[in-house]
């Protein structure tokens, strides 16, 4: 059996704020040195899928950087590899992505060629991580014509921004509700479909062409009790960075302070790769002082962190205090600089002395901003 | 462009390493948290723009074959040129191994040839310095050299350690003294050279057929060839380091924790380049004081850390004081354990409560050449379980288990 993995990574999302100012969601820098397509496409790799498409639109250059050739996933190869998939100009017109279902349709090639069975729709914003194959178990054993990957979410989600989902004892899905308030179970759908190949572009040629340009909404939904759509509850860790600035925040501290959260994600079924920047160890040095953080390689800290995430190249100058903060790769803390409940984007600078504090909502630094 | 082939010596066993090189070549011997020393000479071919290498390999070549693969970490991975594993061969005349350096370049003329360079770079695999090998060809081709050497001055007391090069005027070697005792200069050679291929091919062919040679650059080679040529010492003005012996490889490693390093490893225009793991960033928790200390990515560190350099993927664990040690990379150290002027080897697990490096000095009962100072050695894939102490200047062989409540007197090993 082979799958087609597809990522869709094109939507824009106004919730990130500055944050995708100049990138795309699934290029938000995570946990230290990752971007957060890199768990969905090693979870495909590492679920051994062999050519992923990436759907982007929205401010793709971060990302497309970011992916290259795809090397660092094992994606540049002569069999299957990655697969960038732009909006483009034709011969009749321009065709932004109007939705998901029209993105996928707009790029019906990908689907037409190649020996694939099955395809894999997943997203460049959640961090988890998974091995597909027991999806595909229980979508054969189901006889399922859609999987849709579930998860029984608890208070720390707002489960007003997801769409949940009624399932019959045999985890077929009857009833779907969309992102209402007080939906009847805290079953939610996390954007992750599995589906037969052929099926999918069936659906798409029937529907794109009359207008139905969101694949849930448009293609599935209204089908829901003729195809047999079931739901697969997924156990793990999940979190979709796209829900704002606060659910980025607070999984970057839930990476920080939960020990098995940090196994399960990089140490349990697979890799999770990124690019590599050859940066050297972080060095620590004498009047450093470290709490409860994470630290990239080629940090130099003098000062000190409690409760951070340091990215890559990050330089924390003696008497400088840093608490509850995110600070991306390249930024310079200088001398004597407080930052507390802030995320700095990449290569900021702030100056002796200074100080940036955030409240509850943590206070965000644009990207090489000097302050 | 200019064509230049770097062949690098990386066959050397390293026998004043011991036990860290009992199981791989010295220039696969990590260093500095995340690099194996090899990378080192690597780096500076691809950052001086030379894309056709030759790694010659002889001890133990797995680790290093495998670190090294296809050369996709450095670039190397390349439709011409790229690098090449030269390991020895067997041919009609059933010679097989490499007796000496320049044998060993002798014997892949051949792999040369198929290059046609007008310069071949003969480099170590096991040193650690940034040099611009252009900065060596470019000096070398002003002088109408034939060969030369690269040089450090190094303070004359220590000359009796290296092969000394006396110079005229204008840096022409004049004389050559292999570990003087009555040292009439202080340029000591680091065993860099650069050749005329089509000279030195011939200088090879000559020495092969000389019964009385060992066929080594530094003790055969060049001291032939400055009788009659132009032979040049370059001096290298910068960091190197031969980490040859278990003191060496320790204070090289620590110096890296200093404030100001002698060697950079950070300088963004000349970037050291290793085959790494993948690993998330290092995780430092609430226990934890640091002090001078670099620590690499996939590390999860609850205990207390001091001038020392810790690898990838390591597990330090809560009460635990690790100082003035080299931890590589997977090892794992349970909790309130002691660990101190240690050189822990890759992938040991220590269990709770191990004391390293405590009481008196002794001699070695090993080998006191090779082991003589307060550093405790642990080889590979050793087990040390709880409550074991080890003091110092000891010596634990590779996949060797310390049972609980063990002890190992200074000077003992096992």
């Amino acid at each position: 059996m082979k799958v087609l993995g597809l990522i869709l990574a094109g939507g824009k999302s106004e919730k990130l704020g500055k944050l995708v100012y100049k990138r795309a969601s699934a290029a938000l820098p995570i946990a230290g040195k990752y971007r957060a397509i890199d768990f969905t496409l090693s979870n495909m790799v590492n679920s051994e899928i062999i050519k992923v498409g990436v759907l982007t639109q929205y401010n793709p250059r971060s990302l497309m950087d970011h992916l290259g050739s795809g090397k660092e996933w094992n994606l540049d190869r002569k069999k299957g590899g990655l697969f960038i998939l732009q909006p483009y100009v034709g011969m009749d017109g321009q065709y932004w992505y109007k939705g998901t279902a029209d993105a996928i349709f707009q790029n019906m090639t990908i689907l037409r060629r190649g020996d694939e069975d099955y395809v894999l729709i997943g997203s460049g914003d959640h961090i988890y991580k998974m091995l597909y194959n027991d999806l595909y178990m229980f979508h054969f054993s189901k006889g399922a014509d859609i999987t849709l990957l579930t998860k029984e979410l608890d208070e720390s989600y707002d489960i007003k921004d997801y769409g949940t989902v009624v399932v019959d004892n045999n985890m077929r899905i009857t009833e779907f509700y969309e992102k209402i308030e007080n939906p009847p179970t805290r079953r939610a759908f996390l954007g992750i479909y599995f589906i037969n190949k052929h099926l999918l572009m069936e659906l798409l040629y029937s529907t794109v062409p009359n207008g139905g340009n969101d694949l849930l909404l448009d293609v599935i939904l209204p089908r829901i009790n003729e195809l047999k759509v079931y739901a697969y509850d997924f156990k793990g860790y999940w979190r979709n960075v796209k829900k704002g600035i606060d659910e980025y925040y607070k999984i970057n501290m839930e990476i920080i302070e939960n020990r098995d959260i940090r196994d399960e994600l990089f140490f349990r079924n697979g890799k999770v790769f990124t690019k590599l920047k050859d940066f050297p160890p972080a060095k620590f040095g004498s009047t450093s002082n470290i709490e409860n953080s994470i630290i990239a390689d080629g940090c130099i800290i003098s000062g000190s962190v409690k409760n951070s995430v340091l990215f890559r190249g990050v330089i924390i100058k003696a008497g400088a205090k840093i608490e509850n903060s995110i600070i991306m790769q390249g930024t310079l803390i200088e001398e004597g600089a407080v930052v507390k409940n802030a995320i700095i984007d990449k290569d900021c600078v702030v100056r002796e002395g200074q100080t940036l504090i955030g409240d509850f909502d943590p206070v965000v630094l644009e990207k090489r901003m000097i302050i | 462009m200019r064509n230049v082939v770097a062949l690098i010596l990386a066959g050397g066993q390293g026998t004043r390493l011991g036990v860290l090189t009992e199981r791989i070549a010295k220039p696969a011997v990590q260093f500095g948290g995340k690099y194996r020393l090899i990378d080192f000479t690597l780096s500076n071919c691809v950052n001086s723009g030379i894309y056709k290498v030759g790694v010659l390999t002889q001890y133990k070549p797995h680790l290093l074959n495998k670190h090294i693969g296809i050369g996709k970490p450095w670039d190397l991975d390349r439709k011409d040129g790229g690098v090449t594993i030269l390991q020895p061969y067997f041919t009609e005349k059933e010679k097989v191994w490499f007796s000496g350096t320049a044998d060993a370049v002798y014997q892949n003329i051949e792999f040369v040839d198929e290059c046609s360079p007008e310069y071949v770079v003969v480099l170590s695999g096991d040193h650690v310095y940034s040099m611009d090998y252009n900065e060596l060809i470019d000096y070398h081709i002003s002088k109408s050299a034939l060969a030369t050497v690269a040089c450090l001055e190094v303070p004359l007391s220590e000359a009796n350690r290296f092969g000394i090069m006396v110079t005229d005027l204008e840096n022409r070697i004049v004389e050559f003294q292999e570990k003087p005792s009555e040292p009439k200069s202080n340029l000591a050679s680091l065993g860099i050279y650069v050749f005329q291929w089509n000279f030195i091919r011939e200088v090879l062919m000559e020495d092969a057929k000389n019964l009385e040679s060992s066929h080594d650059f530094g003790k055969d080679v060049i001291p032939k060839i400055i009788e009659t040529q132009r032979v040049f010492a370059f001096p290298f003005e910068g960091y190197w380091k031969d980490v040859g012996t278990i003191h060496s490889y320790w204070e090289a490693n620590l110096e890296l924790t200093r404030p100001i390093p002698a060697f950079n490893l950070y300088d963004e225009n000349w970037r050291i380049y290793t085959h790494s793991e993948e690993m998330p960033p290092a995780y430092i928790s609430y226990e934890s004081k640091i002090k001078n200390a670099l620590i690499s990515e996939g590390c999860e560190i609850y205990g207390n850390i001091e001038n020392s350099v810790i690898s990838q993927g390591v597990e330090i664990g809560k009460g635990t004081v690790v100082k003035n040690s080299v931890i590589m990379s997977k090892v794992k150290i349970g909790e309130n354990c002691y660990i101190e002027n240690a050189i822990v080897a890759e992938n040991v697990v220590i269990g709770n409560s191990v004391k390293i490096g405590v009481g008196q000095f002794a001699k070695s009962k090993l080998n006191s050449d090779v082991y003589n100072s307060e550093i405790t050695v642990i080889g590979m894939d050793s087990i040390i379980e709880d409550n074991v102490t080890i003091e110092k200047n000891c010596v634990i062989g590779i996949d060797k288990v310390l049972h609980s409540n063990s002890k190992l007197n200074s000077g003992e090993f096992i």
